[in-house]
């Protein structure tokens, strides 16, 4: 590992030459497409072997020296810079070849977050894409990248997004009412799909209500929603306290279809209030 | 306050860049960043070297035809390609080495959800081949790298790796 970050703020020389012969340039295309055939020119006679050398690959072939040498399509298909030899025992020549990628999207990788939230979020669901031809190339020329959320029972959120380098991005509202959104990015033909599950939120109101129960309490709330009318799911826990005196009972209780219920000691004068998480629903004085 | 916090290393490393006449020349440019996520100073820092780093770990694993050096610092795609070329370059009889001179690092992208950040990187290196234990040619290359990273365990690693044409 390198000890640390040099940095320095100020221009740099890039001036130099992407390719400098040996003893002689190679007559060969600047740039091609992945995986399309092309031809290097040699000079010189007899037998040499070819190199195509880079990070992304290296071809190595024996070639006839003094004419056209043929590189077949799909030999050469990793984008990148390549440098390029042929040598024999008279001489080298070399050259360099940019390959680009195809211009056609063959593959997606999409990004969809989070694959769970609560519903009437703004901006809660991030999607990003990044466009790959048919060799796993990145394709950074812009493409338009089409994202879309669907919501059962309701209208589809759509973004239309140009990558930049290769990548695009968005952030969409999640839905009002909860269920699974399939949330789809499309380029050209090809598509990736993600669903999110959007939940009812936080409680938006509780309210309870009261009734003797022999020498108890019943408490009973009316079923527990979110702002959105979503039926909070069954589990949450709602919290009963009973204040009476000096004396404080508070009972924890999962939300079952949709409500919550337990009984508590009668006591005249007692105080009951019903909250879940950060929701304080209604108050109740016992006067029986 | 990234541009800020830069500024203040490039100062330091002036001095480092001037004691290590082997290391590459480094320069950060200030991000221009596309996404909502707001980009910390910590992790543009540690994501830039873990970009460098990787690199080192790259001529190293084409020098020596060792994928296994390129367990560190690559991941994905990048790695699979990188395997392949050694393999390659192995069956051939060739060993490569890059070495890089100068970085001209940009990061463009930090994901919404903070799963990739992509930055460019116009880069100056030396590539050198043998074959047979005989050095065939060297070249000095000036090329544009877009490079896609993912965080994982205690590190950032190269999941795209790619020049384009210049």
């Amino acid at each position: 590992m390198r000890a640390g970050i040099p940095i320095f703020i100020g221009g740099l020389a890039l001036g130099i030459s992407s390719a400098l012969s040996q003893t002689g340039d190679l007559n060969l295309p600047k740039s091609i497409a992945a995986g399309v055939p092309f031809s290097i020119q040699s000079t010189g006679s007899g037998k040499g072997t070819l190199y195509i050398v880079g990070p992304g690959q290296m071809i190595k072939q024996d070639v006839q020296l003094g004419g056209s040498i043929e590189i077949a399509t799909g030999a050469l298909y990793n984008a990148g810079h390549y440098s390029v030899w042929i040598a024999s025992d008279s001489s080298t020549q070399s050259g360099a070849i940019d390959v680009t990628p195809s211009a056609k999207p063959a593959d997606l990788t999409f990004i969809a977050k989070p694959s769970r939230l609560p519903v009437s979020l703004h901006n809660g669901i991030t999607g990003s894409a990044y466009v790959f031809d048919s060799y796993g190339n990145l394709i950074t020329k812009p493409m338009q990248v089409s994202f879309q959320l669907s919501n059962p029972g309701s209208a589809p959120q759509t973004r239309t997004v140009e990558t930049r380098n290769g990548a695009a991005w968005t952030q969409m509202d999640s839905a009002t009412r909860e269920g699974k959104a399939q949330f789809v990015a499309r380029v050209g033909d090809v598509s990736s799909t993600r669903i999110v599950g959007q939940v009812p939120g936080d409680p938006c109101t509780i309210k309870m209500s009261a009734k003797p129960a022999g020498n108890k309490i019943q408490l009973v709330t009316d079923p527990v929603r979110d702002c959105s009318g979503n039926a909070i799911p069954d589990g949450t826990i709602v919290t009963f306290t009973e204040t009476y005196g000096a004396s404080k009972t508070t009972v924890d209780v999962p939300l079952k279809k949709g409500i919550a219920s337990v009984q508590v000691p009668a006591h005249r004068g007692a105080t009951i209030s019903v909250a879940s998480g950060v929701v304080l629903g209604n108050q109740v004085r016992w006067a029986e | 306050m990234i541009a800020k916090s830069l500024l203040m290393i490039s100062v330091l490393s002036t001095a480092m860049t001037a004691h290590a006449a082997d290391e590459p020349s480094i320069h950060v440019q200030q991000p221009h960043l596309q996404g909502p996520r707001e980009l910390q100073e910590q992790t543009a820092k540690a994501v830039v070297q873990d970009y460098l780093d990787s690199w080192q770990s790259m001529n190293k694993a084409l020098d020596q035809n060792r994928p296994d050096l390129l367990d560190r610092d690559f991941v994905g795609s990048a790695k699979e390609k990188l395997v392949s070329t050694i393999k390659s370059q192995r069956a051939a009889g060739v060993h490569t080495s890059y070495r890089d001179r100068s970085h001209d690092v940009q990061i463009l992208l930090y994901s919404p959800e903070g799963l990739s950040i992509e930055l460019s990187d116009n880069v100056t290196y030396d590539v050198e081949m043998s074959s047979g234990g005989k050095s065939v040619g060297k070249q000095q290359v000036a090329a544009r790298y877009i490079v896609v990273l993912t965080p994982t365990e205690v590190r950032w690693r190269v999941r795209i790796f790619q020049a384009e044409k210049q």
